[in-house]
């Protein structure tokens, strides 16, 4: 009961958030929100692979680019039939909308799974860097097919996508993706996953199916770079393949990176960073590339655990040990 | 795990809403003044068509500041200039950063349709006029009433170079080569056909290339195969100098046919002799003598020290039509011209002068520009003649006009 | 038939470009077991050098084969002075991190020198210089080749004779052999381990620049992103012959110039980039040693 109680308090504060923020903030930043919140679920999807298991999995984009693909097909071609035809038997248009945002949010994610245990069977067998070539090269590949399928648009891009996205779905999605992670964290379905980040060999002679729980944390980490694909369509209401190129994963581990493989809350502070910095910067934006990239060596060399190493931030102990926690 | 879930999120997302939000609250920029916003692919893999536009919009700026010491109706005219990365989502972001930090009151951009059509709606949303100098994907302008283009559409250029190929080169059999990584391109491709079948051509073979690509000679040789009368390049420049060159390595002698993607200076460096007997179609030929072409030319060229091309003359015209536009509602309706003022962003006033400016760009008739005579028709598209240019001898020379 | 004959001519070509990088990713990758991102990007540096050096000396104006050279050794020089820098500044300090670090470092590094280059070089591209009159022959069956074609197959074949003889007759060269083999018992036998592998790096950046010198001849359009491409692909090309192979780079590189012409010829030339992959996660799956390496099994 507590539980739904929870759950309840912090939808309706999403919901409240959601209708006030416009008050408050101009499109200009609410569109950096909504791009911070994108940003933070597909690092923290990628932290799932790259962070607990240890996967050099470079081709996240190929991922949220399927996602976003099919998503936005799905709205165009079903989604608006559905709302009209709801909307037509009298419930509100804005939940009819809702109902299929989270229809084709979902369709996307799993699409992406989908890509994600195909990819992924076949190439987790390998060893690190092979694996990293091989996700970058099915990024790539995914890339290149959307570019060459009319239906889509190919290189013309995807236009008219309805817009239904807006802060309580990304929030959600937001909350969705860090809860999983965290519940993974700390299951034992979590230690699998970082005895074989730490030793594979070791963990498959202590009985880890390696293979399998590799698979899994591939598809989660796909299915939510899906979702992310799919709100990134259906808030800029358009698409083309160029957002989703090998420049648009290293972003993405860069956060991963920066934050600290295996943190989420570093993952998620990373994104943030990573999203508004570049706003900030727009003065020096011939230096803008060129600063990125000397960041991303600096901080290799001096501190490659990045931010927050592999901790998170324990609110908790900011308040006090109010309940106390099993050794 | 909710509970856990939020006490681990709250703390960033706090502090990001309260950044966001002090920095939202606070004010903008309230002097009298006008700003302009323009966006464009300052970096990335488009960042020569940025370029161009930006030097063609700074030098309608010169002019300004020597005509008139930079102001219209007595505002200093300020222009403010983003990058888009050559990337949709970014134009889509800096576009809103330009209407709501910024407070433009037209927005000039893009080149590329793809960064147009992100961009659109929001200026339309927002009701702030867009000007596009060279996007010629037919729904750019479709977006709203407040969207113009300062270009003709590749309909109608993908006729001219199809009226040109059949009546007056008088060429039956075609192969098309075109670049499959650009909206552009596959489109000049498909009304080029429509046009050519229409007027009893045929397309032998179609084959296609990616734009970066270095290497055609896969392609050629499969049209080589075919033997066209002609082959029908309509990508850029950088792809159609070499394919020239190459095919000339491979033996194709025929005339290669472009269209205004192939305008740019360093189109002969790259191509060399091959590409003597070729021609495209373009919004200008740079040796006519139309003074206000040659004006521009000049001023351009002691600039920049090159010459210009067809997307930076268009800019230029475009930022032209603005300036003429805001200048003739300060005359005509000085009251209303004042909403235009920073000083009044945000209110009423601003969305009055909007409307009102919206409706002079619309009017523009037989407006006498750099790239020709511009008449924005009822879709806000620009109905102005194509020319076509033959390459002789290393240089570029006029051939013939085409009438919309 | 005649288009098939010319397409090989074409693929086998590419593929010795492919071969001269690719060799540069096996030998780095055979010591340090990195793949050196910024190794396509050196390919693109080079073919800058070159175009800087050949508008210096006026080699279009005179087109000789000296100053084509000397074109080819200062952009070769200037390469390897580079790698050795990379190296030096970026690659050492990640030595003993994760190979996630060193991965990320290097794509660091790429990104800079693409960066870098659209800062000091702009972004619009340059059109390299002919230093080579260009002229055709045509051998039997209608297929021609141009003489930068067969420019390009013989400084690769001379350079890829030059590297064996390095590495296998040469004392460094066997010290480059030992370290890739096992870089603690080779610094016990006395030799430098760092200093080998500076001049690896120097040795494969020198490559890649020729490379890109080579390219430029014969495709004269450069611009600082070239490098992108043509480097992913020949690590590819490295993979499929066998990483750490040096021979193995060679026939990987072929095998990939030839792959893929064909595929543009013959299929689609939109797959163009697909191809490399695909052709990388068919030898992954199939024979992960690559074709000419051997399976090294994973001493725990």
């Amino acid at each position: 009961m507590k539980r739904l109680a929870v759950a309840a308090v912090t939808i309706g504060a999403l919901a409240a958030v959601d209708m006030l923020l416009p008050r408050f903030l101009n499109p200009y930043f609410m569109r950096v929100l909504m791009l911070c919140g994108i940003s933070i679920v597909l690092a923290v999807s990628l932290n799932l692979i790259n962070g607990f298991t240890g996967q050099f999995s470079i081709g996240h984009a190929g991922f949220m680019a399927i996602g976003a693909y099919s998503s936005a097909i799905f709205s165009m071609h079903i989604g608006v039939g559905w709302v009209s035809a709801l909307s037509a038997l009298g419930v509100p248009q804005g939940l009819a909308q809702a109902a299929a945002l989270v229809v084709a949010l979902i369709l996307g994610g799993l699409a992406a799974a989908l890509a994600g245990y195909f990819v992924g069977l076949p190439s987790l067998r390998l060893r690190g860097d092979y694996l990293a070539i091989v996700t970058l090269g099915f990024g790539e590949i995914i890339r290149v097919i959307i570019t060459n399928v009319n239906a889509v648009g190919a290189a013309r891009g995807l236009p008219g996508i309805p817009a239904w996205a807006n802060f309580f779905w990304v929030a959600v999605a937001v909350i969705a993706v860090v809860g999983v992670s965290m519940r993974i964290a700390n299951s034992t379905h979590g230690r699998a996953l970082f005895a074989i980040r730490d030793d594979e060999v070791a963990a498959e002679a202590l009985g880890v199916d390696t293979t399998r729980y590799k698979v899994i944390a591939f598809v989660i980490g796909s299915f939510f770079a899906g979702i992310a694909g799919g709100l990134f369509a259906h808030y800029n209401a358009y698409l083309h393949p160029n957002s989703f190129t090998f420049l648009k994963s290293i972003e993405i581990i860069a956060m991963v990176v920066l934050g600290g493989l295996g943190s989420i809350t570093g993952s998620i502070l990373a994104a943030i960073l990573l999203t508004v910095l570049p706003e900030a910067l727009r003065s020096a934006q011939e230096l803008r590339m060129v600063l990125y990239s000397m960041m991303i060596i600096v901080l290799m060399i001096t501190r490659p655990g990045g931010l927050m190493g592999s901790r998170e931030i324990d609110v908790r102990r900011w308040f006090g040990r109010r309940r106390a926690r099993p050794a | 795990m909710t509970s856990r879930t939020v006490l681990r999120i709250a703390p960033a997302a706090a502090l990001l809403l309260a950044v966001l939000t002090a920095a939202g609250c606070g004010g903008s920029a309230s002097q009298e003044e006008l700003v302009v916003g323009e966006f464009g692919s300052l970096t990335g893999n488009d960042a020569t068509f940025g370029t161009s536009t930006k030097n063609g919009v700074e030098i309608a700026l010169q002019e300004l500041q020597s005509r008139s010491a930079g102001k219209i109706g007595g505002l200093p005219v300020r222009v403010v200039v983003e990058d888009d990365q050559s990337k949709p989502e970014e134009a889509a972001t800096v576009v809103q950063k330009l209407i709501n930090q910024d407070r433009v009151i037209t927005v000039l951009g893009e080149v590329a349709s793809s960064r147009s059509l992100a961009g659109a709606p929001i200026c339309q949303n927002a009701g702030v006029p867009m000007i596009s100098p060279s996007s010629t994907n037919p729904r750019v302008t479709q977006v709203g009433d407040y969207i113009f283009r300062m270009c003709f559409l590749d309909q109608f250029q993908g006729t001219v170079m199809a009226r040109f190929t059949a009546q007056t080169l008088n060429l039956k059999k075609v192969a098309i080569l075109k670049d499959s990584k650009s909206d552009y391109s596959v489109g000049l491709a498909q009304f080029f056909t429509e046009a050519f079948t229409a007027l009893g051509g045929s397309i032998i073979t179609e084959q296609a290339y990616q734009s970066g690509d270095n290497d055609f000679r896969a392609q050629l040789t499969a049209i080589k195969a075919k033997r066209p009368d002609a082959i029908i390049v309509p990508g850029y420049y950088t792809e159609a100098g070499l394919i020239a060159r190459q095919a000339r390595e491979l033996g194709l002698k025929q005339p290669l046919i472009g269209g205004d993607g192939w305008e740019s200076e360093k189109l002969t460096e790259i191509g060399g002799e091959a590409l003597n007997g070729c021609y495209y179609s373009n919004h200008w030929a740079l040796d006519s003598p139309d003074p206000k072409l040659q004006a521009f030319l000049q001023s351009y060229r002691d600039k920049f020290k090159g010459d210009p091309d067809a997307i930076g003359g268009l800019a230029y015209d475009a930022a032209n039509v603005l300036f003429g536009a805001i200048e003739k509602l300060a005359e005509q309706d000085p009251s209303a011209f004042k909403g235009l003022s920073s000083a009044h962003a945000g209110s009423s006033a601003r969305s009055e002068a909007e409307k009102k400016l919206r409706d002079l760009i619309a009017a523009t008739t037989n407006y006498a520009g750099a790239t020709g005579t511009i008449t924005l028709d009822q879709n806000r598209n620009a109905s102005k003649p194509a020319v076509v240019i033959e390459i002789k001898d290393g240089k570029k020379v006029f051939n013939s006009t085409f009438n919309p | 038939m005649t288009e098939f004959f010319q397409q090989l001519v074409n693929g086998v070509t590419w593929g010795s470009v492919y071969a001269l990088i690719a060799l540069g990713y096996t030998m780095v990758y055979g010591i340090l077991r990195l793949i050196n991102f910024a190794h396509g990007d050196v390919y693109m540096l080079g073919a800058f050098f070159g175009y800087f050096t050949a508008r210096f000396i006026g080699a279009a104006h005179d087109p000789n084969p000296l100053k084509a050279l000397m074109v080819l050794l200062s952009a070769m020089v200037a390469c390897g002075l580079v790698g050795v820098v990379i190296e030096r500044f970026a690659y050492k300090p990640v030595r003993r991190s994760s190979r996630l670090s060193a991965l990320i470092t290097a794509i660091g590094v790429s990104l800079l020198l693409e960066n870098g280059g659209i800062l000091v070089f702009g972004a619009d591209p340059k059109f390299f210089p002919q230093i080579i009159t260009a002229r055709e022959f045509t051998i039997a069956h209608g297929v021609t080749i141009s003489n930068q074609q067969l420019i390009i197959l013989a400084v690769s074949v001379a350079l890829m004779f030059a590297l064996r003889f390095i590495v296998t007759r040469t004392r460094v060269g066997k010290a480059m052999q030992a370290v890739s083999f096992n870089p603690t018992a080779a610094s016990l036998m006395g030799i430098s381990v760092d200093r080998i592998i500076t001049f690896t790096f120097m040795l494969g950046s020198m490559l890649a620049a020729a490379a890109g010198v080579l390219v430029a001849l014969q495709n004269p359009k450069i611009e600082p992103l070239m490098g992108i491409m043509p480097g992913l692909k020949a690590f590819v090309a490295a993979v499929l012959g066998g990483i750490g192979n040096v021979p193995g780079a060679v026939v990987g590189g072929l095998v990939m110039g030839i792959a893929e012409v064909l595929v543009v010829g013959y299929i689609s030339p939109t797959y163009r980039d697909a191809i490399a992959f695909v052709l990388l996660i068919v030898i992954l799956l199939v024979r992960p040693a690559g074709i000419l390496g051997r399976h090294v099994a994973e001493k725990v």
